[in-house]
């Protein structure tokens, strides 16, 4: 295991060119029925071909260890907020309480198997306050419970898929990751659901004023790999906005996460 | 759940039974046997010496889904097919207890489908399949939970479609939009299914999610030959990267 991971920080050091080469060459090599068949730029899709993003001058920025820390911090916050909330006599109705018991049963799943791959490097558990410094009272207000539930669950979302790019150089990191990252999805379509709201997010303006503006900050995007979605179909662009889930960087996700972390 | 896995396990053996009376037949006899019939995906034979073009095409009326990051695209393209015919084909035909509620759920599943069609298909460009055939005659339209099992069944088959062909993928921007598409199926199986089990554990149910509180992921061969029941039209997948 230790190895492997060696093996995923080296490539983690190199530029992104020596990176898209290596990942080219490990996937040419599996190829073993098309030997001789090369993987070229010119195959691409014209309207792709432009978006192929230009050799960056820094080192690919963050290691799988770091994601995988930052992950786990994510999944802590939603273990600790659906713990607290399950021991919190009195606040979800037992209509729902074994939807909360199996979303946190898997951020707890998704806890021991990021430590699990963590090993010695796992972070332990920060204190959290969930009140945000006294702005929600979620565990004497339902309404406001789930809320926040929503707010971390699509958090969460924006913050797995604004990493995998990060996990390219472990095939099998970045699956584990995808796998968790739907599930993540799985559970804000529920909450959202719970709040007689769509399970899908519908703008830039979603919930609010109820959650910081940085949740949704950027949903409203209808272009997508270059292209002006409106223009290729004749799905009205709010219903487009919906389509498609847009990432958060690890900035943005420590700005709104931090607020309910006390350490 | 219900029929899904009696189902799922017809199609597994109806694949197997196929496969290997296919490797028999000369070409004549194959595309006779191929034709008109709900086909599952087959495999264009090892043998075959024919240069294949990469890039995505349509030679011989198959959909040739090409190799590297174009495969993975067309191969997203084809399942985003499937699922906007599906739904079109719902609202075409509601069941008759449908509440308003399921409608506009339904409307919006269309129309995230066909918008992620549309785009896929804007940006393959000369590189995209045709417009693929559908069979969906094993459904039945009128029935509420005919309609949501294969809905259901569709959006858990491409959540794990498209976290199976993220690490097949080369460039970092298509597995950006490979990612912020998954997430809206994930979404919608969620729904898909609160709705058939509501207040249930059922929108991430442990039958889809494992103990590691994960959904599934599966790789290109495998998705096509369960979504392969409902395409006519055959769709060469053999040079999709194998990870």
């Amino acid at each position: 295991m230790s190895f492997f991971n060696l093996i995923d920080q080296l490539d983690q050091n190199t530029n992104n060119a020596n990176r898209e080469n290596a990942i080219n060459r490990r996937t040419a090599l599996k190829q073993t029925g098309q030997m001789g068949m090369k993987l070229a730029a010119a195959s691409l899709p014209f309207a792709l071909a432009g978006m192929i993003s230009p050799v960056e001058a820094s080192a690919a920025s963050v290691s799988v260890t770091d994601v995988l820390n930052y992950a786990l911090t994510l999944e802590y916050l939603e273990s600790a907020y659906y713990q607290t909330a399950l021991d919190t006599s009195g606040l979800i109705p037992s209509s729902d309480v074994q939807i909360f018991q199996q979303i946190g049963k898997h951020e707890n799943e998704h806890i021991a198997f990021l430590k699990s791959a963590l090993g010695s490097d796992a972070i332990s558990m920060p204190t959290f306050d969930f009140t945000a410094n006294g702005n929600y009272q979620p565990f004497s207000d339902y309404a406001t419970f789930l809320t926040l539930s929503q707010a971390f669950e699509d958090t969460g979302v924006r913050a797995y898929k604004g990493q995998a790019d990060n996990l390219m150089s472990s095939g099998s990191t970045l699956q584990a990751a995808l796998q968790i990252h739907s599930v993540e999805a799985r559970h804000a379509s529920e909450v959202r659901r719970l709040r007689n709201k769509k399970g899908w997010v519908v703008g830039a303006g979603d919930d609010s004023p109820n959650v910081p503006s940085a949740v949704y900050a950027g949903e409203d995007n209808i272009t997508q790999g270059g292209v002006d979605v409106s223009t290729v179909t004749s799905v009205s662009s709010s219903v487009i906005a919906e389509a498609f889930d847009e990432p958060l960087t690890m900035d943005q996700v420590n700005a709104i996460t931090g607020l309910f972390i006390k350490n | 759940m219900r029929n899904n896995d009696q189902q799922q396990t017809k199609e597994n053996t109806d694949v197997t039974e196929r496969t290997s009376s296919f490797q028999s037949m000369d070409r004549k006899n194959f595309l006779k046997w191929m034709g008109g019939a709900a086909v599952t995906t087959v495999f264009v034979a090892a043998g075959c010496d024919k240069h294949h073009s990469m890039t995505g095409s349509n030679a011989g009326g198959t959909a040739h889904l090409g190799s590297g990051d174009v495969g993975i695209l067309n191969y997203a393209y084809a399942l985003e097919q499937l699922e906007a015919a599906f739904y079109i084909k719902v609202m075409g035909n509601k069941f008759s207890v449908i509440t308003s509620e399921e409608t506009q759920i339904f409307t919006d599943l269309m129309n995230h489908e066909k918008a992620h069609r549309d785009f896929l298909k804007a940006a393959l460009s000369s590189n995209a399949i045709m417009d693929l055939e559908f069979d969906f005659s094993s459904i039945d339209f009128s029935s509420r939970d005919s309609v949501l099992g294969t809905a259901q069944a569709f959006e858990d088959l491409g959540v794990s479609a498209y976290n199976g062909a993220g690490k097949l993928i080369s460039n970092s921007d298509y597995l950006l939009i490979a990612g912020k598409i998954v997430s809206v199926e994930a979404r919608h199986a969620s729904a898909i299914r609160d709705l058939e089990m509501p207040q249930t554990t059922y929108f991430a149910g442990d039958d889809v999610i494992n103990a590691n509180g994960m959904d599934g992921a599966l790789a290109p061969p495998k998705v096509l030959s369960t979504a392969g029941a409902y395409i006519k039209t055959e769709i060469d997948a053999s040079q999709l990267p194998t990870g």
